[in-house]
Parts: structure tokens; sequence; C-alpha cells
């Protein structure tokens, strides 16, 4: 099988390595990247766990191949607030400050998805309805929070962020 | 769930992608939007030698007005795009209004319309709206041994297209170049709806409706395509019936929902018997035929009011 | 108080399963069985063996010593007459395979890719046998057997009686009979499981990393199987996606990765994929109940009787759990005079069954609620009015129900106070005048419908969980405690329950669960316990530490330990705040390096404390809903959803709150979204994301939630479970609303079967139409 080199820019840093053309994007992202904050839950597709942004716009990762984004920028939950080191709660981009104030995660596996999904639809619809949250977020498995608490987060979300820094 | 090994281009030209197709043989599969082929690597249901990845194809993009007012789109135009487009909203308001059903934002993001008509799921909206508004599937290949040099094409209308589930008149050496819509009349309405368990699933029935009416309200023409209600998309027989010659009243309208739900071809499957999904179809066609009808009586297709050719 | 753990989760810095690699590490697939139910005829894997990449290819052959049947993990309650045949899997099956994914061979190789390009080269040659797929028909005389040994499918059969059920039913005015079905769902958290084991053979030590809820059992399990010390296996249970239940289990991978890491010398690691976690992961249950509640004419019950079937899959490792759970919940918050009931569990050739979250709880309820809905419907009574002549006075308790819990105590519920929970749930649903808006409704041509139904959940079981805390001399408090946390938020919770007897803000104080290496008594997370228990061991262990810290700073400060208080992470002076020490010298003051030390006191400012409760405390709550029915298509919509629940002391509300929407989401997928799909021969329907349906934000309306706090007698903290209460009694109130919504238009309708779906429903309302639902 032919290794095809895949040079991209990954939370605003270039990064540059050989794979196999079968490597799906989610384990490029969480081996090679070495960033594992994107999770894997179905590789079908349906549960949403694996989302990013490719080129501001989002995708399942686990339905691209690694090799398709040789060229393109990628967003993952990592680079979202752009903190190092040792997380703190002030440090936190207003899409996880909100999530965290309205308590919008428990085991928080299917979280980083969601906030990438949540930062693409507030882009385009900076105040949304509840029922609008619901839709935009219905690409999304999560099995701990019966989604409440996510409307609630993405509707706060949205404030923070019309708020400003 | 780890997609079994091949090789992979992406070439950026269009007769370069067909050489490389052609080149392949049988085994090789052409990689659009992915989000049913990926699905079908990673359950290894699928195990090409080679992807030939058309997302770097250009020529294979865009979303055109034609000067007849009808519309091109090329095959590699997302689901996305057929949300967002003004011209699609315009020009082609069915596939605007179906277009937010179809899955999620993530999958629509990469979701192709030359995808889903190769794909030709029974279940996909795209084959039978696209088949509803008259449109045909202009395809591509390289030469093939004692032909002379060069990209061979052909056009061929949708409903000569899909055949049968995930079956189509697409030859193994051929991609799907681009759509070709038809301009649509005045006084012209169309509906869709669509029935699924969760919001972005499959359909378990859906229904798109299309109607055009005179000055004075008289039908002229209805249609109805079918969601997984039959093997393949087909515009149902009949449904003109009741209503062509006469004012789309209630009582028509049901009778045409009545035709449509004798007429189509439902398998019965985990969400239903056969005969809830009949009963699906009557309910999808009736409330589609009838916005479609109120839409036509309200001069609000688009093309009449700015129409331009 | 905002959870400490989220700011790892929200920037994905936590660590989960999958994102633990050691250098060096080799990657498992496993070759299942597609048939249900096959003799293997043979099996070959030189070719796989050959594979490029590959490191190892085990069979059951290779296993040796190990390759036999699994532990029982739970053992059957002492009830008298009662039978349990224990059947359980060996790690790789050998000869016959017993239901679909049962794993057959692990491959090593340097990639899962690789793996799995080795596992399609198997050549696994299997003779399919006759499955027993219907549990109806499990227990026929002529059925196919799954464990051929048994000479039938029984796996366990008990009776549990309490009063005279036959003279009850003598004198009854009415008489409800009906049969309900219960089918099979799977847990679906959304994180799947994961092993990885590091041997170390320089020093004998292996570390496993496992998305286990019992991560002290499992090391106790290894240490057996594999012949070394307990000290010498360390299991660590990282962040975990999701438990619900399933992950509890002592599974075969959890045995096979850390033996091949022996055997190999390399760090090994197996993840489970979507697709095998349909079958390898243990489910929900199937059941099926005839059952017979007996009411005077007045609607009080008199007695009931329920026997029902239990399907328990292939393999019953975990006991008589689930369907001791349905027997005992089944009784509600109701006065019951006299019970009669008998269930046979029945092997099938369908994945295992062991508890998911209510754990057949549910099914309990759903019997009761819907008799008591019919029985209501024949008196004429309203749905609030009968439940509310039932139910148990303040007065009434302890009540002892006279029969056996799954923990083998009697089933007695410690304490409660029912009525204002119904009460304000019918209120908050808008109960009273639901008549009107039901017409009203009615006149825009909308169907909507009310359910109200009440449970009570036996949760916080022993045997007894323990903890440590610290205060470390840099004035770090650290807690540790052995239950392993998937989502509910304990890093938070026993913070706040540490912090609130020392004086320190919980968002200072370091949690450690699940880590064998930090702590290694205790059981794990299950039947709602993680807070009851585990929380009341952490108050007992700071109070030992806050009195250790009282001495110290009495000595410290020379005043009387009565004039101290705790804030702020210092002792103070009451009334002289600046004459003060922090918590973090008096550690290092408790930890002398030079000088004589009082005799018979500790070093430090350290206590570990147990606690294991007499008994399980009972939590109660009512769930009410408000849905609309669409005549058209059956489509049903929630419009309202109100749950007003009772778990005693209350130490977060948020966390609680979040545990009832997680519930409730599950109930309702329950109710009308999930069902595991088998075909005639058990073979799996829909083993995907795709065609099995997990509910999404559009299916789950907002839940509006209420507490009472009726405190627990039973622990220091009054605290009761709560992680289960949001997912049982959901299918029972949502078919009470739409038959209550269809009252009109499908009058006498009787939703007796769940999961519901909107092609069920249909069928249901048109039975000659319904025949050829799949």
């Amino acid at each position: 099988m032919n290794e095809i080199r895949v040079a991209a820019r990954i939370n605003g840093e270039d990064i540059s390595r050989t794979v196999e053309p079968r490597m799906l994007l989610s384990d490029f992202l969480r081996g090679p990247a070495g960033l594992t904050g994107t999770h894997v839950g179905c590789e079908h597709g349906v549960c949403g766990a694996c989302t990013v942004l490719l080129d501001g716009e989002p995708v399942r990762s686990c339905l691209m191949l690694a090799a398709q984004i040789d060229g393109c920028a990628v967003t993952t939950v990592e680079g979202l607030a752009g903190v190092a080191g040792e997380p703190d709660v002030g440090a936190l981009h207003p899409i996880q400050r909100a999530f965290h104030e309205t308590h919008a995660l428990q085991c928080g596996f299917c979280t980083p998805g969601i906030l990438l999904s949540v930062a693409a639809f507030l882009e385009e619809t900076p105040r949304p309805t509840r029922d609008e949250v619901r839709e935009a977020i219905s690409g999304h498995l999560c099995r701990c929070t019966g989604y409440h608490n996510i409307v609630e987060g993405v509707v706060r979300a949205a404030e923070l962020l019309a708020e400003g820094p | 769930m780890k997609p079994p090994p091949f090789d992979y281009v992406a070439p950026t030209d269009l007769d370069e992608a067909l050489a490389a197709l052609a080149d392949a043989g049988e085994d090789a599969r052409v990689l659009a939007g992915g989000q049913s082929l990926i699905p079908m690597l990673n359950f290894r249901l699928a195990a090409p030698v080679k992807l030939i990845d058309l997302n770097r194809v250009s020529e294979l993009s865009g979303i055109e007005r034609r000067p007849d007012g009808g519309l091109v789109l090329g095959a590699m135009t997302r689901h996305r795009q057929l949300e967002r487009d003004a011209t699609i909203a315009e020009y082609a308001p069915l596939l605007a209004e179906a277009a937010p059903w179809i899955a999620h934002a993530p999958i629509r993001t990469r979701g192709t319309i030359g995808g889903s008509i190769a794909h030709a799921d029974p279940a996909a909206e795209l084959p039978a709206l696209l088949l509803l508004l008259g449109a045909s599937v202009r395809v591509a290949r390289a030469a093939r041994d004692g032909e002379a040099p060069g990209r061979v094409e052909r056009t061929l209308p949708l409903d000569d297209f899909c055949f049968g589930p995930f079956f189509t008149a697409l030859e193994a050496d051929e991609v799907i170049t681009r759509i070709d819509i038809p301009p649509c009349g005045p006084l012209e309405g169309t509906a869709f709806e669509e029935f699924a368990r969760r919001r972005g699933d499959y359909a378990i029935a859906g229904a798109a409706s299309r109607m055009i009416l005179d000055e004075d309200g008289t039908c002229l023409h209805a249609a109805v395509s079918l969601i997984n209600a039959g093997p393949a998309p087909a515009l149902v027989a009949g449904v003109e019936e009741p209503l062509v010659g006469r004012p789309p009243t209630e009582d028509r309208l049901a009778e045409a929902a009545d035709v449509a739900s004798a007429g189509c071809d439902p398998a019965p499957d985990m969400h239903g018997s056969e005969a809830y999904r009949r009963h699906l179809v009557r309910v999808l066609v009736l409330r589609t035929l009838a916005r479609a009808a109120r839409r036509a009586a309200a001069g609000r297709t688009p093309g009449i009011e700015t129409e331009d050719g | 108080m905002l959870r400490v753990e989220d700011a790892r989760l929200l920037t994905g810095r936590a660590p989960f399963i999958d994102d633990i690699e050691p250098a060096g590490t080799l990657h498992v697939a496993f070759v299942r069985s597609d048939m249900p139910h096959a003799k293997i005829r043979s099996l070959d894997i030189s070719r796989a063996a050959d594979h490029a990449g590959v490191s190892a290819v085990v069979t059951a052959e290779d296993l040796g010593d190990l390759c036999r049947p699994g532990p029982v993990l739970v053992p059957p309650p002492p009830i008298d007459g009662a039978i349990f045949n224990a059947r359980t899997a060996l790690p790789l099956a050998r000869e016959v395979v017993r239901h679909q994914g049962e794993a057959v061979v692990a491959i090593v190789a340097e990639s899962r890719y690789v793996a799995e390009d080795a596992a399609a080269l198997v050549d696994l040659d299997l003779e399919p046998l006759d499955a027993v797929a219907d549990l109806d028909r499990a227990l026929d005389a002529d059925a196919p057997l799954v464990h051929e040994d048994l000479g039938s499918n029984l796996a366990a059969h008990v009776r549990q009686t309490k009063g005279d059920y036959a003279a009850a039913r003598a004198h009854a005015d009415v008489v409800i009979g009906r049969t309900f079905r219960y089918d099979r769902g799977v847990s679906a958290a959304i994180e799947n499981r994961g092993v990885i084991a590091d041997w170390d053979g320089r020093d004998g030590r292996l570390t496993v990393w496992d998305t286990t809820q019992a991560p002290i059992p499992v090391r106790n399990a290894l240490a057996a199987l594999l012949g070394l010390p307990e000290s010498c296996v360390r299991v660590v249970a990282p962040f975990i996606g999701g438990g619900f239940g399933p992950k509890i289990m002592f599974y075969a991978e959890e045995l096979i990765i850390p033996w091949l890491s022996m055997r190999l010398g390399r760090p090994v690691k197996w993840i489970e994929d979507r697709y095998e976690n349909f079958f390898a992961t243990t489910q929900e249950r199937g059941q099926t109940h005839e059952s017979e509640l007996a009411l005077d004419a007045e609607g009080r019950i008199l007695g009931v009787r329920d026997v029902f079937l239990h399907d328990t899959g292939a393999y019953d490792p975990y006991g008589l759990t689930v369907p001791i759970n349905s027997q005992c919940t089944l009784l509600g918050p109701y006065r019951v005079p006299a019970y009669e009931s008998e269930f046979r569990v029945a092997f099938t050739n369908k994945p295992v069954v062991t508890p998911v979250r209510g754990a057949g709880r549910q099914h309990g309820v759903f019997v009761m609620e819907r008799l008591l809905d019919f029985g209501a419907r024949e008196l004429g009574l309203d749905p609030v009015e009968i439940r509310a002549r039932n139910l148990l006075g303040p007065d009434e308790f302890p009540h002892d129900h006279e029969i056996l819990y799954q923990d083998s105590a009697p089933l007695t519920y410690d304490s409660g106070n029912y009525r204002p929970s119904l009460e304000e749930a019918a209120r908050r649903i808008g109960f009273a005048g639901f008549d009107g808006e039901r017409a009203a409704a009615a006149a825009e041509g909308r169907c909507i419908g009310l359910g109200i139904v009440n449970y009570v959940e036996g949760t916080g079981i022993g045997p007894y969980e323990g903890a440590r805390v610290t205060v470390e001399p840099g004035g770090t408090v650290s807690v540790v405690t052995g239950v392993g946390t998937q989502g509910q938020g304990h890093f938070t919770t026993f913070a706040q329950v540490v912090g609130a007897q020392i004086g320190v803000d919980p968002g200072k104080i370091r949690v450690v669960t699940g880590d064998t290496s930090e702590f290694h008594w205790g059981t794990g997370t299950f039947a709602s316990r993680g807070a009851v228990v585990a929380g009341s061991a952490l108050h007992a262990a700071a109070l030992s530490v806050r009195e250790k810290i009282l001495q110290h700073a009495s000595r410290a400060l020379e005043v009387d330990p009565e004039d101290l208080v705790l804030e702020d992470g210092e002792a103070r002076v009451r009334g002289a705040p600046d004459v003060r020490i922090g918590l973090g010298e008096l550690a290092s003051r408790a930890n002398p390096l030079r000088g004589a030390v009082q005799p018979g006191t500790e070093p430090g400012l350290e206590a570990a404390a147990y606690f294991g409760p007499a008994r399980g405390t009972t939590a109660n709550g009512v769930h009410a809903l408000v849905v609309e029915v669409d005549d058209e298509t059956s489509d049903v919509t929630i419009l309202r959803y109100v749950v007003v629940h009772d778990c005693g002391t209350v130490i977060n509300p948020m966390i609680v709150e979040g545990q009832i929407h997680g519930g409730v989401a599950l109930g309702i997928g329950n109710a009308f979204y999930e069902e595991l799909l088998f075909d005639e021969f058990a073979g799996a329907g829909n083993a995907s994301f795709m065609d099995y349906l997990l509910p999404t934000a559009t299916d789950v309306p907002a839940i509006e939630t209420a507490h009472l706090e009726t405190p627990s007698p039973l622990n220091p903290l009054g605290t009761k479970g709560v992680g289960e209460a949001g997912a049982i009694p959901v299918a029972a109130a949502f078919a009470q609303a739409v038959e209550d919504a269809l009252r009109e238009n499908a009058p006498g309708l009787e939703i007796v079967d769940i999961p519901l779906s909107p092609g069920k429903l249909f069928a249901l309302r048109n039975p000659a139409d319904g025949g050829e639902d799949s």
C-alpha cells in the first residue's frame, strides 16, 4: 500500500506526517497528532463524539481519511480555548465555560464533539431558540445528561459570546 | 471497525480521475462525500483496492443557473450548500426545503449530491427529489480500448439512472459529473415531508409533491415522488388522474393520496408493517400535495417573478 | 456547587481508556462468532498468525488452565426453595458458541488495523445449531438446549410470597389480569469498554487500566487467576465515558489482555468497538409477566400475583439480581397485603443480561402501575386517586415487605413520605385542569394525554465502601476511595462531603477514585450506591481527620478544641480569627522528624474509615408527563415532563438533577426508541447506532425536577441513591399518557408491551393490518 504525506494546520500548528491511506482522521488526530481529546464512540458517523471542525465546518472525523485533510485547517477540542498546561476554569472558551456553569456534561466523553458543533452553530446562529439548539445538537448522542443541561449550556454560551471577551 | 487497506489517489483534474478509475478496474471505488462509503469501509462491508477521491476536482463543484432558467449542480455539491445557497433557495426550493432533513450538519458538510445519487439508497431523499424535478444526470468516463482518446460523456434522465436498491446505470469506470435541473414554470409549487423516528434518520417514508396550476387555479400538472416506499425512486403513476384539469380540492387531493398509497411498494421492516408504511405514504402525500397546491396558488414558486430567460 | 472535574473534561485533557498507550503497545482484535449457536467444527489460525505485523494469535487451547468458566459475581440470595443453575462463559469459546459475538480467537498485532486484517484471515468453521430465540418458548420441553449438560434451559426458579393471595383474590371486587412484555436494550455508554495491561517482568508487577465500575474486585480476580499477589496487581479505572451497569462485570477481555501482556512482555491494549459492544457487553433484560391485581370496590389493593419469565441470555454470571429487582420493585410505594411472585430465568442464545441502569426495576414498576391503570379504568377512578388510596403512610416505616431483596437482606423500606410527592407532581403537571386542556386540544384536532406514576427504588446497598482522607504537609487535602466513577460527579460530591467537615473549599480537594494502588478496600459503583455508601465512609473518615486537626490545633494554638472553627483550610480561634494555623502546617507538625511521639497516636492528619449499611435505603418519586400523539402518523411527542423525587438529603442538587435528566432520557429510550431486534434464530437485527435508536436532543423534552427530602435513618448523611431513579418509571408513565391521549380516537387501547414505536402503536390500533410487523 502506498503511504501518504499529510500536511495540515491543526489548532493553528502545522503538522506533517506520513500515514497509510486507510487511516481514519479520528485515529490520525488521536495518534500521530497526539490530540486525544477527540473521542471515538461508534466509527460509523452517528454518535458525533469525534466531530471536529474542518476549515471551520463540523465533520465526523471517523468518516474522513487522514489523507483528506492535506492542506486543510482542523480544530479539535484542544484548540477551542488554547489552554496550555493544567486546565483552569478561568481560561476556558465561553462555550466551555457555559457548559461548566450549566452542568452540561457528566462523563464528558461526548462533550468535545458537541462543543465543536456548537461552536460552528453559534457562529451561524448567534441567538438561537431552544428548539434550534435541540435540532443543532441532534446529531450528537449523549447518554448521561438527557440533553436538558446541554440545551441550557448552549443558550448560556450564546449569552457569553454576545457579551464578548 | 477499521477500514481494510487500499491505495488512494486524490487527483485535481477530472480526466486524471477518470484515467485513474479506468486503470484501477472494477475493484476501485470513487470517494465523494464518503458519508456512506466510509462507514461501509469501517464495517468492512466494502474492500476496494483503490479509492479515487474526487474532493480535489474543482470542475465538479459549483451551482449555476443556465440561460433557460434551469440549474446545473456539480456532482460534488454538498448537502450543506443545498441548504444554504441562495440560488437553490430561489430556483429549486424543494431541495432547500429537504436538505436540512438529510442526516445532521456534520454529515451534510461532507455529503454530496452526486454521491447520494450514485449510492442509490431507496431511503435517500435526493434521488427522489431530483426525479420529481425532472433532473438528468451527466456522467463521464475515460475512453476505453479501441475508442478515440479523451473523455466520453452521456446524459441520462434520473428515472433511467436508479434501477433498484444501491443499483444504478453507472458503469464501473464512470463518474457522475453534474446534475441538470430544468427550469420550473409559473404557478408551480413543490413540497417535501418525511417521517423518520429521529431527526436526521433515514425516513420510514417520505414524499415530495409538485403541482402546476393555471391562472384560474386549475391543476395542469401533479406529480408525487416517494422516499423509501419501493426499491428505487419512481414517480407514482396515476396521482395526476383525479387532479389534472380540475381545481385541487381536498377530496381530489385525498383521492390522489389514496392512489399513491395503493400504488407504492413498501417492504415491512423493523419500523413497521407494509400496512403502516402505506398509511404513512397516504398521510405524507396528502400533506405535501396540499402544501404544493397552496404554494402554486400563491405563486410563491421561485423562477416566476424573476424569470429572465 | 459546580463540578471540579469539568475543566479537564471540557478541554479534552481528562484521560479516558483509549487515551492511554504505553510505549510499545500491541493491539488486540477478537474473532467472534457471527452465529448465535453453533458447534466449532474447525479453527485454522495459520494464515492469521503468518500475517505481517501479527505478534500472537490465541485460542482457547492456548489459555490452558485459564480456560475455565468465569465466576458467578453475585451469589443468589438464600431464598427457600430457590433453584439457581450457574453457567458462565469461557474466556474464549471452545467446541461451542452460545451467542453471537462470543469471542473465539484473540489476535495481537502492531495496530488495531492490522489485527482486524488478520482477524479476517482466521478460518473459523461453524456448524449452526438450533437456537433459543423466543423467551416465551425457551422452557418448552422441545426447545433446543443452550447448555446441553443442564437438560433444560432453566437458569433459575424463585418464588417469594407474602400473605395469602388466593384468599385476597377470593374477596376481591375486581381482578385485573394481563400479560406484559418488556424487551431488551443495550446500555450504550458512548464510550465502549477497553482494557490495557502492562506487565513489568523485572519486579513482577502488573498494571491494568480498565473501564470498570469495580476496580478492586477486578484486581482481586486477576491476582487469583494469574497467580500473583494482590499487592502486585494495580487496576486503574481512568475517566470513564459512562457506565450504566455493564461495566460492573468481570469480562473475558479483562483476563485475556493482562495474560497476553504477561506472555508477550509488552503492553497490550484492547478497545471494544461499537459493533462488538452490541454483543460482547452485557445487555438489558427481556421479561414476560403474567400478572393479576386484586382490588376491593374502593380500589384498594388486596393482593398481587405475578409470574414472570426472565431472559438471562446465554449465561448468568450476575446471579439473580435483575429478576429479584423486578420482583421486589413491583410493590412500589403501596400497601400490598398479599403478594405471590414467582419467576423463572431462562437461558437463550442471546447476549448475556446483567444490570443496566434500573436493573429490572422498571419491569416491576411497569407491571404494577399498568395494573393500577387498568383497575382505575374498571372502577372509574382517576390515576392519581387510585394511587393515593394505596400509598403507605408516613407512620408505616420501617415497612417490612416480608420478602428478600437482591442484597440478601429483607425488603424493608427505611423511610419515606409518599403522598406529598404524588401531590406535588400532580400539581406541577397540571393534573387538576387537564380534562379541560385535553378537550381544548381535541377541539384543535390534537390528541394530548397525561401520565402519572409512582416508583420506589432500593438503593445504596452493602456490603461496604471505604475511604481515606489525608491532609498533606503542603496543605493539599487528598481523598481516596475504592469506587470507580463514570461521570456522576463523585469528584465534586465526595469533595463536598469532606470539605464540609474540615473546612476546606471542595475545589481544593484532590479526589482519587478507582485506583487500587491508592485504596484497595471496597466493591464498586452499582445499585445507586456511590454517594450513599462511599459518601458515608468519606464522611466518617473526614470526621476522624477533623478530630485530629482539632487536637493538634488545640495544642498549637493553646485553646480548647471547642473554641476552634475550621474554615478556608485553617483552624481558627472562634472570635479571634487572626489566631490561626493552616492545615498543612498542622500536618507537618503531626509528622515530626525528631522528638518523642505520644504513645498510641498516629502520625499525620490522616484517617481511613468504612461504612457498611445493614440494608439498602429506599428512595421514591413520581414521574408525570404530557404527550401529544399524532393521530395520523402514530408518532408521540413529549410536551412536558415532571419528576418529583425524594432521595433523602441532597448533597448537590445540580448533580442530582443531572442524574434524573439522564435517567429519564434512558427511560424514554426504553419506552419508545430502543429495541434490540433479533431474528428467529437469535441473530442480531440492528447492531449499529444507525438502527438501534438512542434518543437525541429532539426526542427528550425539557425536564422539570423537584426534590423532597425524607432523610434516611440508615446513614449519617441521610442520603439515598439517585443514579437509576430517572430511568425506572418512564415506560409506565408514557404508556398511560399515550392511552389517555387516544381515549377518544382509540378507546380501550391498552399498551402492555414495551418498547412501543409508532409502527407498533399503529398495529395496536389496526390489528387487522398489523400482522406484518416484524
